[in-house]
């Protein structure tokens, strides 16, 4: 039987909101305090869906270990107290919590083999929190 | 169509072991959940129904119906239950949260008559959770 399991993990990062192509007044307006250019942090919650079968002689989709093994050596690692901007992900990137998610759910799609990866979510506050599933996620 | 939630929680403890894997297997798959003597969660149980508003009551279910069958059939049977020597359902069967979650569709969904069950989600942690939407 086909289930869906979420795990929800932690990280701290900085970021800063600019975009190399726009200018310092249009950034200011677009960004706004987002846009100082010291940057700010957050403290992000992860939630990792993994969908499939759930295994008669495990009774798991996939096992945990497995799972927050490579959260921990992928996403947690990489990404935890780290500027965004200074990673090569996000040069030429603006580090928003769309690209971020977008960018969560490539490497757990393409890296993770032992379930599939249904859904990341990531949630940047209490308040905003943003879903990728694949498919299409630039606005042409 | 309109879709309801109604959460509950439960207390039960429970340990990962199939017999059909060695010893070992069974620690290196299963890890510390493998302990035989168990171990326990704060589950919180979320039951999701969909259905049309009925006219006259405004309601899509009687929660107060809803709340009776989920004490009753899963509440009643769980909450401060060792999981694999007492619930019929994990005698033969490991009971992950993913296990838990289609046993406890299976208990709701006969049960069920005036609004369609769409969703059982189970949370072991806060930070760990299984959806069954009754899929194969």
């Amino acid at each position: 039987m086909k289930a869906y399991l979420t795990r929800r993990y932690w990280f701290s990062a900085s970021h800063r909101l600019h975009s190399e192509v726009l200018s310092d007044e249009e950034n200011q307006s677009v960004y706004g305090k987002c846009n100082n250019p010291h940057g700010h942090g957050h403290n992000y919650a992860l939630e990792v869906t993994v969908a499939g079968q759930v295994e008669p002689e495990t009774g798991m989709i996939c096992n945990l270990a497995d799972l927050d093994a490579f959260v921990n050596e992928k996403i947690l690692e990489r990404f935890g107290h780290e500027n965004l901007n200074t990673l090569t992900e996000f040069q030429g990137v603006v580090p928003t919590t769309e690209n971020l998610c977008v960018e969560l759910f490539r490497i757990l799609q393409t890296g993770f083999m032992h379930a599939g990866i249904e859904k990341v979510r990531l949630q940047e506050t209490m308040l905003n929190s943003f879903e990728y599933s694949g498919g299409r996620e630039i606005r042409i | 169509m309109v879709y309801l939630t109604r959460k509950a929680e439960f207390s039960a403890s429970h340990y990962y072991h199939n017999p059909a894997f060695t010893a070992e297997e069974n620690r290196r798959i299963f890890g510390k959940c493998n302990n035989p003597n168990g171990h326990g969660h704060n589950y919180t149980l979320e039951v999701t129904v969909k259905g049309y508003v009925d006219r006259q009551s405004g309601f899509v279910v009687d929660l107060k119906q809803l709340k009776e069958i989920m004490n009753r059939e899963v509440l009643d049977a769980l909450d401060h239950r060792f999981l694999n020597k007492e619930v019929a359902e994990f005698e033969k069967t490991i009971p992950t949260t993913e296990n838990l979650a289609i046993a406890i569709w299976k208990r709701l969904k006969p049960k069920l008559r005036v609004a369609e069950l769409h969703r059982v989600r189970v949370y072991e942690t806060p930070d760990l959770f299984v959806d069954f939407y009754g899929e194969a």
